[in-house]
């Protein structure tokens, strides 16, 4: 049998994502035995004019270009896989989307921002379907490797849906907030094993909400703690602006409807 | 060559992380166009750190850069210390460097083996050197694993860490963990005799310019963790909260990164800035290197900067070892995490692996961010790679359009330029 052939590609993003890649230092020479990388822009020259079975994509569509960009990159995938936050909710790019876009040329170009093509920031699958998404910020590297297993061997991956409390708890990790520290752990989704609280820090949902995160009763938990409601909002916000946009809207259609 | 026009246009350059592209168009020997063209998307990241709390600050700005964020992080917290008068200890400070160096060993060795070396070894990516070159690749893996690995000790992980704080450390690395990499780093060295051996080999092209040249200094060794102050290669000195009468950004029609120049015009940061400017603080060992490689402090070749990141490589090595021995000959002591905000500004200038990064902060009374400024490596080398393809491309137009297109990639690629942070787009100057 002829090896997959794999391709990775990048929009808006710190690219981070399409280096953790790279990061499966010890896997990836077992990856490379199993899966022919045909194109990769940040890591070699070669290129392809042929179909590719598995395309990986870091980055949110934030230009008229990536919208182009990505919709050429779906024709040429058999399965188009977006990696990362940036590709799959908007990550900290969609905060731009807080601001109107006039007002945001403004703020960091002044005068010189017509000449940029900026538009809402919207994750991959906002502008073109996809096989399947893998979250995180940066993705966590062995999931990546768990997830193209499944996917390459035609079955479906699975991501939990539980919030990070649970795996944080299952560590025995003192709660970040006997530390005066402000966590998203209850409302976010688990699978990174709880990574921040477990180096001390605090949970920012990188990986995006729960399928139905009780939003409300951590809202008010965050106020409890001292921040005002303009300071949880922003904390919703970090890494699932555009998600909680999304679903407003989603919400408002089915109340149309 | 009667007639003879050549239109390079490099789409997207490969093996460097963003995009970008190289438009040169010449008749007859005389170039009408060539310039440097930075396509990336702007992220916007200062309109929307505003306003926002200084616990957000350090996990949002590293996002600029997933290269280089762990330095990105050093430069938020050194700016939030310097704002809110405070003074991390000994210990944070040994801690801090252990995962600093490990991710410029990290950084240096991705750019110097991944990126770099195909080009000279003739070869279009490190995939075909698995077949050809398999013992250096399994040595590149093993000193990059290591780099990571000394992050995640620190700060759980090397692309945007888990917990990078002002004032301490939230988690003390097990002993355990640290004994081990202490082992590792020793064996590492091994590694990196190897990887001096084969960078020995490699022949740079032919090409000088001279350039001024800007690194962080630090009387106390060789500036990198943190500047004391901006030390210019012509000798002269900026005190770090004052680094805007040295550095003026403006922005270029045909890049979505701003540019910068000093009061001598076009400059340049990174391992080769560093190197020639704080030379003397170098490790022994980087020394010896240095001279193994042939690399001087007079050294004005920009193919050299890969080069300087070996030499750096044996240095921060060293550096590593010696803080994790530092932290083996003590019992760790846990420190309170109780950071008082007051309004103020605070500047914290570190070096990225790919040069001088700046992160300038102002906060009001509740610790919120009323203002931001960024000045990212590339930014700042892309006005000084413009300037050298106007010097090497009069020198190199005779030859075919093929080697001309190399070597121009070769240089874009030797500043290891990493285009995503470049278009961070804060705020801007217009320049008229
Ligand atoms: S998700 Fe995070 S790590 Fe990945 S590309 Fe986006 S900003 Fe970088
Ligand atoms: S630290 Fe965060 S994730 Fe862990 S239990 Fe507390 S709230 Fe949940
Ligand atoms: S703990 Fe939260 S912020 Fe950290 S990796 Fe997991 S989901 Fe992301």
């Amino acid at each position: 049998m002829a090896k997959p052939r794999a391709a990775v590609f990048s929009m808006t993003s710190c690219e981070g994502c399409s280096l953790a890649i790279l990061e499966c230092e010890n896997e990836l020479l077992d990856v490379l035995e199993h899966v022919e990388f045909v194109e990769w822009r940040e890591a070699m020259s070669e290129k392809t004019t042929e179909p590719i079975d598995i395309v990986f994509v870091d980055g949110s569509v934030s230009t008229h270009h990536d919208i182009k960009y990505i919709k050429r990159i779906r024709e040429r995938a058999r399965m188009l896989v977006p990696i990362g936050a940036c590709a799959v909710n908007g990550s900290v790019n969609a905060l731009k989307n807080r601001y109107g876009m006039n007002e945001a040329k403004e703020i960091v170009y002044g005068e010189a921002g017509a000449q940029f093509d900026t538009i809402p920031v919207r994750p991959i699958r906002a502008v073109v379907p996809v096989e399947f998404e893998i979250p995180g910020c940066p993705m966590n590297s062995e999931e990546f490797l768990r997830i193209v297993r499944d996917l390459l061997l035609g079955k479906k991956p699975r991501l939990p849906n539980y919030p990070v409390c649970v795996e944080c708890k299952r560590k025995e990790n003192v709660c970040v907030f006997e530390k005066g520290m402000f966590c998203m752990g209850p409302v976010a989704r688990a699978g990174c094993g709880a990574d921040c609280p477990s180096y001390g820090g605090w949970c920012e949902a990188c990986r995006g909400f729960v399928d139905n995160p009780n939003e409300q009763a951590h809202w008010e938990v965050l106020q409890e703690r001292g921040l005002t409601p303009e300071e949880v909002m922003q904390r919703f916000d970090i890494f699932c602006a555009w998600e909680i946009e999304d679903r407003r809207a989603r919400a408002q259609q089915e109340k149309k409807e | 060559m009667a007639d003879r026009k050549i239109s390079i246009f490099v789409e997207e350059v490969c093996r460097v992380e963003g995009h970008g592209n190289i438009v040169l168009n010449a008749t007859d020997g005389k170039i009408e166009e060539l310039r440097l063209e930075i396509t990336e998307s702007p992220r916007l990241f200062e309109a929307f750190m505003l306003g926002r709390r200084w616990d957000e600050a350090t996990h949002i700005a590293c996002r600029i850069c997933g290269i280089c964020s762990i330095a990105h992080s050093t430069a938020s917290v050194l700016a939030i210390e310097d704002a809110f008068g405070i003074e991390p200890s000994e210990q944070t400070i040994a801690l801090r460097k252990i995962a600093y160096h490990g991710e410029m060993i990290q950084s240096h060795v991705l750019h110097f083996y991944y990126l770099a070396a195909p080009d000279f070894l003739g070869v279009p990516s490190v995939i075909p050197l698995i077949q050809s070159h398999p013992e250096e690749v399994k040595r590149a893996l093993r000193l990059k694993r290591l780099g990571n690995d000394l992050c995640k000790l620190i700060v759980g992980r090397h692309i945007h860490p888990c917990a990078y704080l002002p004032k301490c450390m939230p988690k003390l690395p097990d002993p355990a963990a640290m004994e081990a990499l202490h082992t590792r780093c020793l064996d590492a060295r091994r590694d990196l005799d190897a990887a001096v051996a084969l960078f020995s080999t490699l022949k740079l092209p032919d090409f000088d310019r001279p350039t001024e040249c800007l690194a962080s200094w630090d009387p106390d060794e060789y500036g990198m963790y943190r500047a004391v102050k901006i030390k210019s290669s012509n000798g002269d000195m900026t005190d770090t909260r004052e680094y805007k009468t040295k550095i003026r950004e403006f922005v270029v029609p045909h890049s979505h990164a701003k540019h910068a120049e000093t009061e001598n015009g076009a400059y340049m940061v990174g391992a080769l800035a560093r190197f020639k400017i704080n030379y003397d603080q170098l490790h022994p060992k980087a020394k010896e290197v240095a001279q193994a490689l042939g690399l001087t402090t007079d050294c004005t070749n920009p193919y050299a900067i890969t080069v300087a990141q070996v030499v750096e490589t044996v240095h921060s090595l060293e550096e590593t070892i010696k803080y994790l021995e530092w932290c083996l000959g003590r019992e760790l002591e846990w420190e309170d995490w109780d950071v008082k905000p007051r309004a103020g500004r605070g500047v914290g200038i570190t070096e990225a692996p790919r040069g001088l990064l700046i992160h300038d902060y102002t906060f009001d009374d509740g610790g919120k961010l009323t203002n931001v400024n960024c000045i990212i490596p590339t930014n700042q080398n892309l006005n000084n790679i413009e300037h050298d393809f106007h010097a090497l491309v009069p020198q190199i137009i005779e030859r075919p359009d093929d080697e001309i297109r190399l070597l121009l990639e070769m240089l874009v690629r030797a500043y290891d330029p990493c285009i995503s942070c470049a278009t961070h787009m804060l705020k801007v100057e217009i320049k008229r």
